[in-house]
């Protein structure tokens, strides 16, 4: 029995007419100590399944289960850094981390709470930053509040639900290497969702591709046999990041990507019939005005997501 | 800089001129009874100068008024807060609560401060000399509530589900999820009420003070409309526009203290 499983779990939202399955048929499992990605599409139902894990979501049908335990809400059990942070901007970095620190140990002594919340603050390196709020922080310092934030609830698993994705590139490469790091010391399970396979590949032991939504499903697994710690620079001419990488992309894009999506809309064209500028006009009528008439057209449009 | 004083400071004095010169051609030509500012001054100028003499019940400086009924409108006020932020927290937290009591409640927003006076007044009938005070605060109460009910309601709608994910997933309890949570994410839309209401609240006390007759603000400006001394009630018009003015500024003050949270 693996760590965190799931089993034929499905999701959709919406009532029963217009009902959109958003995950159909998900199994994972996941061993202790593994760094599980997660890489698919924008809108294929990404967070959904780390809400699922999370416990915020319950699912349709299936069974989600952390050591052997039924997932049934949410709980510090499993410490999840949102994708847009989710600090409380009415407290300090310290205040945000030491909420999450009474609430995992409240009876430990408050001299204990306070040292604790001082180490993850430090294990993010924001220790000058101990008293500013969340609104005086750049996204890459908020990120990392909320990452020491979820490892201040000593998880058993650590969901990151695209943390790195609203940063610029030169901040994610940076708090990419930071997490890497994290990771490795904390020697926690996690699973990593995401929508950029180098990162991916970057953080992980074990990438599956989640296909294109609606009804979105995971693709075969594939192992990153990279050895840590990895090289952002070095491993851009690993053959088997580039293997690897390719495979991701051609499964997503593959069969992965295969879903399709059609929209059909209406389409209202505007039009100006022109004047006639050869008719008659009476002198107290004034200007014409232009006589407009519209087209309505259906239009259907198919598309790969 | 000259541009910046031009603005703020010299326009809006124009304006006051133009507004009092108006007022003079108005009592010069078209109404003759009401007075010129320069009568209103010189009748007024007793009240002004020694704001705080107390010459008899309904004869006393004017902030020695506007003091007393600014005491009874910070009594009237706090009941309304006391009583309207809870309420406005239920109507956000439960839906049941709302379908329940949400149509008693926009049926009596409407209602006019002069209409709950009198049924105040019969309320606290027993009460015998204190009635007035009473029917007063009850009247300012009910009537400065609303604002403070419905924006706390619309507040805790509004915290985002993020904030409430965060509790959730840290197991909060009821009650810290209430204080951490909820109380701070909705205090800048209660701050709002706060300030609606207060302004509510100083317009009620005119209206009871003028019902009741209590010495106030109101009630001197219509004992002075009885006793033909029209200046005074001029005087008292632009009181009670200063104070509710400074009162507006000063909660948009303590407001703006708490949005940066």
């Amino acid at each position: 029995m693996a760590f965190l499983e799931l089993k034929h779990v499905s999701k959709s939202y919406g009532s029963s007419a217009t009902r959109t399955a958003v995950l159909q048929d998900i199994n994972l499992a996941v061993e202790k100590g593994e760094f599980v990605a997660i890489v698919g599409y924008s809108g294929a139902g990404k967070t959904t399944l780390i809400n699922l894990i999370a416990g915020l979501f319950a699912p349709d049908e299936g069974s989600l289960t952390l050591n052997d335990v039924e997932i049934t809400g949410p709980g510090p059990d499993r410490g999840i850094v949102f994708q847009n942070y989710s600090l409380l901007p009415w407290l300090t970095v310290y205040e945000n981390i030491l909420l999450a620190v009474e609430q995992v140990f409240p009876n430990a002594a408050t001299a204990k709470k306070r040292e604790q919340a001082e180490k993850f603050i430090a294990m993010v390196n924001l220790t000058p930053a101990r008293e500013k709020r969340p609104g005086e922080l750049s996204g890459g310092m908020r990120q990392r509040v909320s990452v020491a934030r979820a490892l201040a609830m000593d998880p058993q698993v650590l969901l990151l639900d695209e943390p790195l994705s609203a940063l610029d590139a030169l901040t994610r490469a940076t708090l990419q290497e930071e997490i890497s790091r994290l990771c490795q010391e904390s020697g926690k399970t996690i699973v990593l969702i995401t929508n950029d396979p180098d990162e991916a590949i970057l953080l992980a032991d074990r990438i599956i591709p989640l296909s294109a939504g609606p009804g979105a499903s995971l693709g075969p697994e594939i192992h990153v046999t990279i050895a840590r710690p990895r090289d952002r620079k070095a491993i851009n001419h690993d053959p088997r990041f580039k293997e690897i990488r390719r495979r991701i992309v051609d499964w997503l894009l593959g069969e992965g990507g295969r879903k399709r999506v059609t929209v059909s809309r209406k389409l209202t064209l505007p039009d100006v019939e022109p004047e006639d500028l050869s008719a008659p006009r009476p002198m107290w009528a004034g200007r014409p005005r232009a006589r407009r008439h519209r087209e309505e057209k259906r239009e259907t449009v198919a598309m790969n997501l | 800089m000259k541009k910046l004083q031009l603005d703020w400071l010299i326009l809006p004095m124009v304006g006051f001129a133009l507004a009092i010169l108006a007022w003079h051609i108005l009592s010069k030509t078209v109404s003759k009874d009401l007075p010129s500012p320069g009568k209103t001054w010189s009748d007024s100028r007793e009240y002004v100068l020694k704001p705080f003499a107390k010459r008899g019940e309904m004869d006393q400086g004017i902030l020695r008024f506007t003091w007393y009924s600014l005491v009874l409108v910070a009594k009237g006020y706090a009941i309304a807060l006391l009583m309207g932020t809870p309420v406005g927290f239920m109507l956000g937290l439960s839906k049941p609560f709302t379908k329940t009591f949400d149509p008693i409640i926009q049926i009596l927003r409407p209602v006019s401060p002069l209409a709950w006076l009198p049924l105040g007044l019969v309320l606290f009938l027993g009460a015998g000399k204190q009635a007035s005070e009473l029917g007063a605060l009850f009247t300012i109460a009910i009537c400065a509530m609303w604002p403070t009910v419905l924006n706390t309601a619309v507040g805790v709608r509004s915290v985002p589900q993020d904030y409430l994910n965060v509790a959730k997933v840290l197991k909060l309890s009821r009650w810290k999820t209430l204080w951490k949570v909820l109380v701070p994410a909705t205090l800048p839309y209660m701050f709002t009420g706060f300030r609606l209401s207060l302004g509510i609240a100083w317009l009620v006390i005119v209206a009871a003070e003028m019902l009741t007759g209590r010495p106030g603000v109101g009630g001197f400006l219509w004992q002075e409309y009885n006793a033909l001394n029209y200046s005074r009630i001029i005087l008292c018009i632009l009181t009670i526009g200063i104070v509710g003015f400074l009162l507006d500024r000063l909660m948009s003050v303590v407001e703006r203290r708490f949005k940066t949270a």
